[in-house]
């Protein structure tokens, strides 16, 4: 919600489309030229956490789901990592 | 049934990934459930034009060599929650697709859409050819310019030889023409070629024709796909080549307030 406010906010600064054009690139131009130098990180980042995980608990081998939102300000990394509930537990514990 | 058409033209800069936003958001728009995919490695925009660019986490190249699975590199649409896009990778080549890859993620996502559209690059090479090869129906997009019409000409040709489709002898390819870019004023001056001209060389059936508009660069600088601005002549225009793309008999007319000559002109045709 914050964040639909925050790009609502930032829209209507932007006095016209070529404005918002213009402003889209620039943040995204410079996600763009840092990445390009780089490995393709994220593959990489998601199987590193997923390991890490598998550590200390016993999860699936497509548990782990990212989720990146290039911000001008700031960007959003956000990993979820699904756990087994109680009831999946419960089954392996008697199987 | 889903069905896989490809949106392609041969040469650059007549309007595919234009045309391929807009058509996915149109038929999403008619309850369709859609995705539409980047096939341009290494260029990607079909991500900007339908303005997820920010959100791009996982893509296509990722999916085929097993680094993602095929819904964390789907990007669902914040606009309507039936339209996907599948994003391609900017610092990969064409060498990153595969024909067994695509081939089993189209496999895939015919498994959960209606509708898969593919936004193949310009030019014949690996990935104009990967984006077509798997496709049931084909729109091919030609600016009525010299230079356009002879290159769908070479892709029609592409269309009914180098397919899954051809090679496995179920027939050839579907193929649509969308004409883009079309300018009535011009074709009345006698400077641009008409839609009949057009129609007598490639001899394809039409879905539509789309005006020069402002309203497409607009959509573009904020990435909403045309189809959106339904006030405008060219969303419109979308609206309708979708119609017909599910089967609806549309009569084929344009930007009323030029009507005039250009409609007598179409009349003709239809």
């Amino acid at each position: 919600m914050s964040m639909n406010m925050l790009s609502f906010f930032r829209r209507s600064r932007a006095a016209n489309s070529a404005d918002t054009a213009k402003e889209r690139l620039q943040i995204l131009l410079s996600h763009e030229r840092v990445d390009r130098s780089g490995p393709d990180y994220l593959p990489m980042l998601q199987r590193d956490i997923l390991e890490v995980v598998k550590r200390y608990m016993k999860v699936g081998g497509d548990s782990v789901d990212i989720k990146l939102e290039r911000g001008d300000d700031l960007s959003t990394l956000e990993i979820n990592v699904e756990l087994p509930g109680a009831r999946a537990l419960h089954a392996r514990g008697a199987a | 049934m889903a069905k896989v058409i490809v949106v392609t033209s041969g040469k650059g800069g007549v309007g595919k990934t234009t045309s391929t936003a807009a058509i996915g958001a149109g038929l999403a728009m008619r309850g369709k459930k859609t995705v539409v995919i980047d096939f341009d490695v290494g260029l990607r925009n079909l991500d900007m034009i339908m303005g997820c660019e920010r959100r791009v986490v996982f893509d296509f190249i990722n999916v085929i060599q097993g680094d993602a699975k095929l819904k964390q590199a789907l990007i669902t649409d914040r606009r309507l929650d039936n339209l996907s896009v599948l994003p391609t990778s900017q610092t990969r080549d064409k060498d990153a697709l595969t024909q067994e890859g695509v081939g089993k993620v189209i496999d895939e996502l015919r498994k959960e859409f209606d509708y898969i559209i593919c936004d193949s690059p310009a030019g014949i090479e690996r990935g104009a050819h990967l984006a077509m090869y798997y496709a049931d129906e084909a729109v091919v997009v030609t600016n009525p310019e010299v230079s356009s019409v002879r290159d769908s000409d070479r892709v029609l040709g592409l269309l009914s030889s180098k397919t899954h489709h051809a090679e496995k002898g179920e027939g050839p390819v579907k193929a649509h023409l969308l004409l883009t870019r079309y300018d009535p004023a011009r074709v009345a001056r006698g400077e641009m070629m008409k839609v009949e001209d057009i129609l007598e060389i490639l001899s394809i059936p039409l879905l539509g024709i789309i005006p020069e508009s402002p309203a497409v660069l607009k959509a573009s600088n904020v990435g909403t796909p045309v189809v959106f601005d339904a006030k405008s002549n060219a969303g419109k225009a979308y609206e309708d080549a979708v119609s017909r793309l599910i089967g609806e008999q549309i009569e084929m007319k344009i930007q009323p307030e030029r009507a005039g000559l250009f409609q007598r002109l179409l009349r003709r045709t239809a």
